[in-house]
């Protein structure tokens, strides 16, 4: 396969390194002439110096013949222009982006970028079981509907203690879906049902909406 | 009308007071505060310091209600970035990016971004200057 790599710092060269090892063909584009060079000696005559969002550029490198282009640089927006490029100009079949802000992530996927990766979000879906304070798990995204998958757990004396869900102001489109409760099998609530503290509640939300369940759920009184 | 607009350099500093003048409810946003500097005096608008490509601050600068968003910073992909958020995630009816590289300003009208390259224009006065 031919595939385009943007962005030569610490991620492009060693994604680099792994791709040529599984026999593809490499082409790095950089802008600095330094991670250029190091690049060209470590790995072989790959990197190309410019700027990966310049059509001439890709043009000049066979973007129209690659099978995918990946952008890693530390920029979010370097990187989707990147993949817009490749893939609108050159109709790469694939291309992916790391992000940096997670809140990308939607945004990227509506303007066709196929994947995209967002380091923070991996090593919070990581922590977030691990580290018990943190007080929204991740547990999965529903990408192309824009919707999250949370767990929330209610701590002693948040203001929705003693209360029916149906009397607690959620934004728009939250869904609880189950409520894990210590000694007792989970239940999936009602409207009429009771929040109590140390519940467990997952729940199906709009991600940009996170704070305000956050708010609602485990406000303080 | 409600406009934002991103980037406070000579150029955003100089629309934001034309709107203003005209009686626009305009908030700007800069990274850097000491650019609003450049605002003209009695300024009614807002000055916000804020990164456009993030939508909490987008939405601090009241992007919700916005009628119009103009991206200006110096970054073409900043501008790009930013212009997209505005209008497919904050749905504003009127958004205009700068973006000086021509080729790139081009795929991007294609794909139905109104933006603008000074380039091309400037390159092109000057031209006409030249051919009196």
């Amino acid at each position: 396969m031919y595939i385009i790599v943007v962005g030569g710092g610490r991620v492009g060269y060693y994604l680099s390194k792994a791709l040529l090892e599984e026999g593809h063909e490499v082409l790095v584009i950089e802008k600095s002439q330094a991670y250029c060079d190091i690049i060209n000696e470590e790995l072989g005559s790959i990197c190309v110096r410019g700027d990966g969002c310049e059509t001439s550029l890709l043009a000049e490198v066979g973007t129209a013949r690659a099978n995918m282009l990946i952008a890693v640089t530390g920029d979010d927006g370097d990187n989707l222009v990147s993949c817009q490029v490749a893939k609108h100009k050159f109709n790469v079949p694939r291309t992916i982006a790391r992000i940096r802000n997670p809140r990308n992530e939607i945004l990227f996927k509506k303007l066709g970028i196929d994947i995209t990766i967002s380091s923070t979000n991996v090593i919070l879906e990581q922590i977030t079981d691990v580290v018990p304070t943190h007080p929204v798990t991740h547990l999965h995204e529903i990408r192309d509907k824009g919707l999250e998958i949370v767990e929330v757990k209610i701590p002693q004396g948040a203001a929705s203690v003693g209360k029916a869900i149906k009397d607690i102001n959620f934004p728009a489109g939250t869904i609880l879906t189950l409520i894990i409760r210590k000694a007792q099998k989970p239940v999936v609530p009602s409207p009429t049902t009771v929040i109590m503290a140390e519940d467990q509640i997952v729940a199906v939300i709009d991600p940009l909406m996170e704070g305000d369940v956050r708010k609602a759920l485990r406000g303080m009184s | 009308m409600k406009i934002v607009i991103m980037g406070c350099g000579r150029v955003g500093a100089t629309l934001a007071g034309l709107l203003d003048a005209e009686g626009h409810n305009i908030t700007v946003l800069d990274l850097d505060s000491y650019s609003f500097r450049r605002l003209p005096a009695g300024f009614k608008g807002k000055a916000l310091v804020g990164n456009g490509i993030d939508e909490d601050a987008l939405r601090k600068a009241g992007i919700e209600q916005a009628d119009a968003f103009f991206a200006i910073t110096q970054g073409d992909n900043r501008n790009i970035l930013a212009s997209q958020i505005a209008k497919h995630t904050f749905n504003v009816k009127r958004v205009i990016c700068r973006i000086y590289d021509p080729l790139r300003q081009e795929l991007y009208e294609s794909l139905g971004l109104e933006s603008i390259s000074p380039t091309v224009i400037f390159a092109d006065i000057l031209k006409k200057k030249l051919e009196g």
